[in-house]
């Protein structure tokens, strides 16, 4: 796991987060840190609340309580809800990364995949043809895409090859936290192991912070060092990856990891 | 001529404030796409229908008008709106780039460069110069009014992957007062310098998207590119086959089926005046030889 000098420091805070609409609670009362480098899994049933709170987290969703803070690239804490929208979304598109279980969400499947990677580059500034598309070739080398197939649009790829290309449009503009909504959802077996061991490699090189939203225990086992387990719209059990998964203390928890088939 | 049976310039008062005061919107704003109530006009959509009601809007008696589709005077298109105000708003109406006070174009602007207190108004079919791009309008003007444009570069960068080059010909997206990225219509690339520090007024109507548009007289026009590969105009190489010119922007025009064919100005008013001052092209003194232009 990589360090920096500032790892003491809580990256992301989310503190008495909720999330309600009418009389139905999506999402209540979830407080947690999340330091530099760590990555943190979500797991639980679907219905939940991972995804309103990975949304939550994100300032896709305003919340009904409580609040997320995040420490900007100069050090200052700031409360998500009071950042304009445009400081809200120059962070979305430069300091994190969001990648989505379906890539068609995240990617422009008709514009050609260097153009994808690229686009990030462009929004912040840049405008030089030749940098852009070099920085886009390595980044394509980096996910494991042929770089013959810069030019060729998503639309073209397999499954795979997307969700890696939408990883590699993420990472490009060296964010320091990355949000995945089931990664590795819809992708068979073998594609998914690669794509992990991908993951896991990307993730400690750039000491990159990731909240992984999975509802595959393997997953989190696999990508993360900490787990925090859903049930109805609250968190349940929060600890070490291995300590959850190993020695399940609440009876929803056990039930989800003896509900594992076993290979 | 009988009593016109049409307020003057065709719409109704009310109507004109209207259109005048998101004319005056989109000058405060350069760039920017002021939306209006785009009124029913008799011709159908896709015709001219905002151009011409930003016309019918700005029309005074005294006015003398203009109108050219692709630079000739003497279209379809052309003819039908400069009779339509000749006959709802009496003005006089020339096909003399300097003796006009309002020109309406569609995709050109004259060669001959506009001077003060002419107003050049353009028909516009997309107003919207990331919509190919980002489908959504709640979103497009989100990014224009957070100034997000890294999407347009995503639109050159295409062109440059595919072709080698910014094959963007026509509709090239322009940054108007280091502000707004904007839509200049179709006309070709080759115009686009003419906009920037223009002189006269500009005004881009489109009817059917219910948007105008303006660049005010010196406004900056700054065509986007990229650092290593930078915004080229785009000529025919060939002088004109009847006016002998070198700089204009020239139509090809096919002669025969045999490969045959011309390059003559695209802006018919600009052509005939260097005619009329002794120019000659190789097409006027003798019948036309064929020459391959690379």
């Amino acid at each position: 796991m990589a360090e920096r000098e500032d790892s003491d420091q809580p990256l992301l805070m989310a503190e008495g987060l909720g999330k309600s609409y009418g009389s139905l609670t999506a999402c209540r009362d979830a407080s947690f840190a999340l330091y530099p480098g760590e990555v943190l899994a979500v797991v639980g049933e679907s219905g939940s609340g991972k995804s309103t709170l990975l949304q939550l987290l994100s300032a896709q969703l305003a919340p009904s309580a409580g609040q997320v803070s995040y420490r900007m690239r100069d050090g200052v804490m700031r409360d998500l809800a009071k950042l304009g929208e445009a400081e809200r979304r120059f962070l979305f598109r430069t300091d994190w990364g969001y990648v989505h279980q379906d890539p068609a969400m995240g990617l422009r499947m008709a514009v050609s995949a260097g153009a994808n990677v690229g686009e990030r580059l462009m929004a912040v500034g840049w405008n030089h043809y030749g940098r852009i598309r070099d920085t886009a070739s390595s980044w394509l080398e980096r996910v494991e895409i042929d770089t013959g197939r810069i030019d060729d649009a998503p639309r073209t790829y397999s499954g795979g090859m997307r969700q890696r290309l939408q990883i590699a449009r993420n990472l490009v503009t060296e964010p320091r936290l990355v949000f995945m909504d089931e990664p590795t959802g819809g992708l068979d077996v073998s594609v998914q192991a690669r794509l992990l061991d991908l993951m896991r490699n990307l993730v400690s090189e750039l000491g990159l912070a990731a909240i992984v939203v999975t509802h595959d225990l393997a997953v989190a086992r696999l990508l993360s060092h900490r787990v925090m387990v859903m049930k109805g719209g609250r968190v349940i059990e929060t600890g070490l990856t291995d300590q959850v998964l190993d020695d399940p203390r609440e009876p929803y928890t056990q039930l989800l990891v003896s509900s594992i088939l076993p290979a | 001529m009988n009593a016109p049976a049409y307020n003057f310039a065709y719409l109704d008062e009310q109507t004109k404030r209207m259109i005048r005061r998101a004319i005056l919107k989109a000058i405060a704003i350069p760039g920017y796409q002021v939306p209006f109530a785009s009124r029913e006009m008799p011709m159908p959509y896709g015709w001219g229908t905002g151009g011409v009601q930003v016309t019918a809007a700005i029309l005074g008696r005294d006015d003398v008008l203009k109108v050219i589709d692709q630079g000739s005077d003497d279209t379809t298109n052309a003819i039908s709106i400069r009779k339509f105000f000749a006959k709802t708003a009496g003005v006089e109406t020339t096909t003399s780039t300097a003796d006009a006070t309002v020109i309406q174009t569609r995709h050109r602007i004259p060669e001959a460069s506009l001077h003060a207190g002419q107003v050049l108004v353009y028909q516009v079919p997309i107003p919207e110069p990331l919509r190919f791009l980002e489908p959504r309008e709640t979103e497009t003007r989100r990014m224009h009014a957070l100034g997000e444009y890294g999407l347009m570069h995503v639109k050159l960068y295409e062109d440059i992957a595919r072709f080698g080059h910014i094959a963007t010909s026509y509709a090239y997206p322009v940054k108007v007062n280091a502000r707004y990225v904007m839509d200049p219509s179709p006309t070709p690339k080759f115009d686009n310098p003419k906009m920037d520090n223009c002189a006269a007024l500009q005004l881009f109507g489109a009817g059917r998207e219910k948007r105008i548009y303006a660049i005010p007289p010196h406004t900056s026009v700054v065509s986007l590119d990229f650092e290593d590969h930078p915004f080229s105009r785009y000529r025919h190489d060939a002088p004109c086959a009847l006016c002998g010119a070198n700089d204009s922007y020239l139509d090809e025009i096919v002669t025969d089926d045999k490969g045959g064919r011309m390059f003559v100005c695209s802006d018919t008013d600009f052509c005939e005046t260097r005619q009329a001052q002794g120019h000659r092209g190789s097409e006027s003194a003798a019948p036309h030889k064929e020459r391959a232009h690379g």
